[in-house]
């Protein structure tokens, strides 16, 4: 019987090493405490004939020793774990980013290429993906066992997780974050297929256009093209080149455009001051779901910019 | 600490008992406006006992209910109610006032030679907070109950959840009232009520680690009721706090919650912890190893115990370094607790060891704890904490430290000083089982639920996929023995009430000032006021066989 679930993911077998020395630690410990724990209690038992003399031992230098071992130990295993803990959360560069949305009880996907799918995950296996996720509603959490992440799905701002999943396979997709009635059923697949089977999967599956084009609908029908676009009579700052740059705000100082800002400004009245221009832009909260903001970035990074 | 001044223990008078704290009245109006620590000690433990029952009910009902994947037992809905019912009434209807308000109450003033508590009305009024919070919580169960879990995430809780959140929170709120009243009254009472000649580093290491507890609760508790006002305001008012909707933070609220949560996480243990360092000298007949030691790391877990909330939060959306910080503090706040049981174990050796019942209660703590702490440090690594948290494995995790450490010390201390409260002795034998049964019930409970944690499978799941059922099947199995052995002590310290041997002053033969006044005591303490001339737990391993049951 496997006591952890098949590892799956480039991270997996890191974070096994780890589970797996700590365990090992602790069976050290245990055996450490209970081993003179249970020899003391036999030989010193009331009635044995046992030595009992005080023992001439220095308190402080024991006590000390006691201290100081599990520190350093501490310290050590702090380290490693830190380390392993920075490779999951920070991906490497050129992922495919796919956009999740939470919500009481499922989880709506949306590829780049326009696919969406509810409560199933399709990637390539040895590629780097990294889930851009938010919640429509509560906290949920996404978490995949087999590729030992998780990371919580937190309304009004974007997180993060990556994998790169190793092994074509089905694998558990869990909600770990209470978020109400059905939580226990707020689960689904992860689909790892191999590189061609996923470029026919992605094609006989994407119907219309990419979450850009999806975005650049909108952006007309919102009416954001009225004062964002080239024609336009209002005086608002132009969109391209925007994405992942630095914006310069009114009183000097600076802000990235990244997705947080872009949904922030979108939702917020009056979100920030761009610099030479009027603060005039509405609010769309109440207009806008999540996936028409995720659509509506996705437009707007198509324009330009990134790092 | 003998109070050597003392006249030796009172012979048992042949025909009539002396007069005692509990004899001295029988009305019930005596119980209701009693102010004497003892009697508000039985106050509390049998408040606490109402709802250790219906949380144990919650709890038996859950496992029942995994034992099939498919649920079909009770609805979702009802299960969650279930686990926050659970949650809940043990943290802060059992858990927290267990070991403070009712062997703390009994036990401290005659532990350092006083006549009572500093304030004796506020504590009389601490048990009616205490009981008023309950009634909050019992109507907000009977109306419907409540499906947040017992942390209240926001904005589910806020906002999106429709059960009688309110009136829950407004229970744990008054409650918290009667930790802060009781912290307060313990906090002075050792400061000021000390008997002559006992000075700090004579009293026992039980007021050592309840002093810690009470700063605890006096400083993290009002965080908490700060926590579910703001929490009741966004939810009656709109006011917007912690729902993004409304403008609000929902992490800023698992920021709060777990200032107050994690040091009261201390408040469940550290008690725990005195009891033990009370119990194993006396029955190892040796002076404690490392006195200062043991108690200023008590002090150190109550300081450093403020600082590692946000490890809670390593997959929360809180900063990566925020993270790291927490979990560097988390690693250094486990030293102190491995110098407890470093010193435990060293106590023991050229000992004269007996395993009388609050001894196995205090080995089991040892060996329960130590599995408790060591899983901690899995979590407070970062790595293995993105896998495990919200898993099966925290859940093991914290019951190895609340159950099978705290409660376990709890019925330690309850054995232990059951013949100092009724002055009746409990069956040695059936106590002896009852701890060995709690023991291997509580590893059949909760061992499984580390390889649950291991495998993936998240909490608070109604339903879950087939590969674990066998786990939950072992887990329920266990929970059956476990439920055996808490049932037995019930049993046997009722019949023991009229039918146990009388005790005595001091059936351990034990050195605290408690011991070295009548059983059970009489309404103020002591005759005359003690002067304590020698060092805590004097302990001897060359002393004759003890005298039990005079």
């Amino acid at each position: 019987m496997n006591l952890l679930p098949g590892q799956a993911s480039s991270v997996a077998p890191e974070v096994d090493y780890l589970l797996l020395f700590l365990t090992g630690l602790s069976l050290f410990f245990m055996a450490l405490i209970f081993l003179p724990l249970a020899f003391f209690a036999f030989k010193y038992r009331r009635g044995a004939n046992a030595d009992r003399t005080p023992p001439r031992v220095t308190e402080w230098k024991l006590e000390v020793t006691w201290t100081v071992i599990p520190l350093f130990l501490m310290m050590g295993i702090f380290t490693w774990g830190a380390s392993v803990y920075f490779n999951i959360e920070r991906p490497p560069a050129d992922a495919i980013e796919i956009n999740v949305v939470g919500k009481q009880w499922m989880w709506k996907v949306q590829h780049q290429e326009g696919v969406r799918e509810i409560n199933e995950i399709h990637v390539p296996v040895g590629r780097t993906v990294r889930l851009v996720m938010t919640s429509q509603d509560v906290i949920h959490s996404l978490f995949i066992p087999a590729f030992r992440i998780k990371q919580d799905v937190v309304p009004g701002k974007y997180t993060t997780e990556w994998f790169n999943a190793t092994k074509p396979g089905n694998y558990h997709l869990f909600c770990s974050q209470f978020c109400g009635t059905d939580h226990a059923r707020m689960i689904g697949r992860v689909i790892v297929l191999g590189e061609s089977a996923y470029e026919s999967w992605l094609a006989s599956n994407s119907s219309g256009g990419t979450l850009a084009v999806a975005g650049a609908k909108l952006f007309t029908e919102l009416g954001c093209s009225g004062c964002h676009g080239e024609n336009s009579k209002v005086r608002a700052p132009p969109l391209e080149g925007v994405y992942g740059k630095p914006v310069p705000l009114d009183g000097g100082a600076f802000q990235i455009a990244d997705d947080k800002y872009i949904r922030d400004c979108i939702l917020q009245e009056n979100h920030v001051h761009v610099a030479g221009y009027e603060p005039v832009m509405p609010t769309f909260k109440g207009h806008v779901s999540e996936e028409e903001l995720m659509d509506l970035i996705a437009y707007i990074k198509s324009l330009g910019g990134g790092k | 600490m003998n109070a050597v001044e003392l006249a030796p223990p009172a012979p048992v008078p042949l025909v009539e008992e002396p007069e005692n704290y509990l004899s001295v009245s029988h009305t019930v109006a005596s119980w209701l406006l009693t102010t004497d620590h003892k009697r508000i000690g039985i106050l509390y433990l049998y408040s606490i006992l109402f709802f250790f029952v219906i949380a144990s009910f919650a709890a038996a009902t859950m496992r029942l209910e995994l034992l099939n994947p498919q649920g079909g037992l009770v609805l979702s809905e009802t299960y969650n109610k279930l686990f926050t019912i659970h949650g809940v009434l043990m943290v802060w209807f059992f858990l927290i006032p267990s070991i403070p308000a009712v062997l703390g109450n009994f036990i401290i003033p005659m532990m350092i030679g006083a006549r009572d508590v500093a304030f004796p009305k506020l504590n009389l009024m601490s048990w009616y907070i205490f009981i008023g919070g309950g009634l909050f919580a019992l109507y907000s169960i009977v109306s419907g109950g409540v499906d947040t879990g017992w942390t209240f995430y926001t904005p589910f809780s806020s906002t999106y959840s429709n059960t009688h959140v309110i009136a829950m929170a407004a229970g744990v709120f008054v409650a918290g009232f009667s930790t802060i009243i009781t912290g307060l009254n313990f906090i002075v009472t050792i400061h000021k009520m000390r008997a002559p000649g006992m000075t700090w580093f004579r009293l026992p290491l039980f007021i050592w680690s309840l002093y810690s507890t009470s700063v605890i609760m006096v400083l993290a508790t009002p965080v908490l009721a700060i926590t579910l006002a703001l929490l009741s305001l966004e939810r009656f008012w709109g006011i917007g706090i912690f729902d993004p909707k409304l403008g609000g933070d929902p992490v800023l609220f698992q920021h709060l919650f777990w200032f107050y949560s994690h040091p009261a996480v201390y408040i469940m243990i550290l008690p725990g912890m005195g009891v033990i360092s009370e119990i194993i000298p006396c029955f190892a007949r040796k002076k404690i190893f490392g006195y200062h030691f043991v108690a200023f790391s008590s002090v150190a877990i109550a300081v450093l115990g403020f600082l590692v909330w946000g490890h809670h939060m390593f997959v929360s959306s809180q900063s990566v370094y925020a993270g790291l910080i927490f979990s560097l503090l988390s690693f250094i706040v486990s030293v102190p607790s491995a110098i407890k049981v470093f010193n435990w174990t060293a106590t023991l050796y050229k000992g004269s060891i007996s395993f009388d019942t609050p001894m196995l209660y205090a080995f089991g703590f040892i060996g329960l704890f130590t599995i408790g702490g060591l899983t901690g440090l899995f979590l407070a690594c970062l790595g293995a904490d993105v896998h495990l948290h919200d898993t099966y494995f925290v859940v093991a995790h914290f019951h190895y430290i609340m159950v099978g450490g705290m409660v376990m010390a709890f019925m330690g201390g309850l054995h232990y000083w059951w013949p100092k409260i009724t002055g009746r002795m409990y069956p040695e034998l059936m106590g002896r089982l009852a701890a060995l049964i709690t023991f291997i019930g509580f590893n059949f409970t909760f061992f499984p639920q580390f390889l649950l944690g291991y495998l993936g499978m998240p909490r608070r799941y109604h339903t879950y996929p087939p590969e674990f059922q066998i786990f939950h099947v072992l887990s329920t199995a266990g929970a059956s023995i476990l439920g055996v052995g808490y049932a037995l002590p019930v049993i046997y310290f009722l019949y023991s009430l009229r039918n146990g041997k009388r005790a005595g002053a001091n059936p351990w033969n034990a050195t605290g000032l408690e011991w070295q006044t009548p059983s059970p005591p009489p309404k103020d303490n002591f005759a005359r006021v003690p002067v304590v001339k020698r060092e805590p737990y004097d302990y001897s391993p060359f002393e004759k066989e003890r005298t039990q049951n005079v």
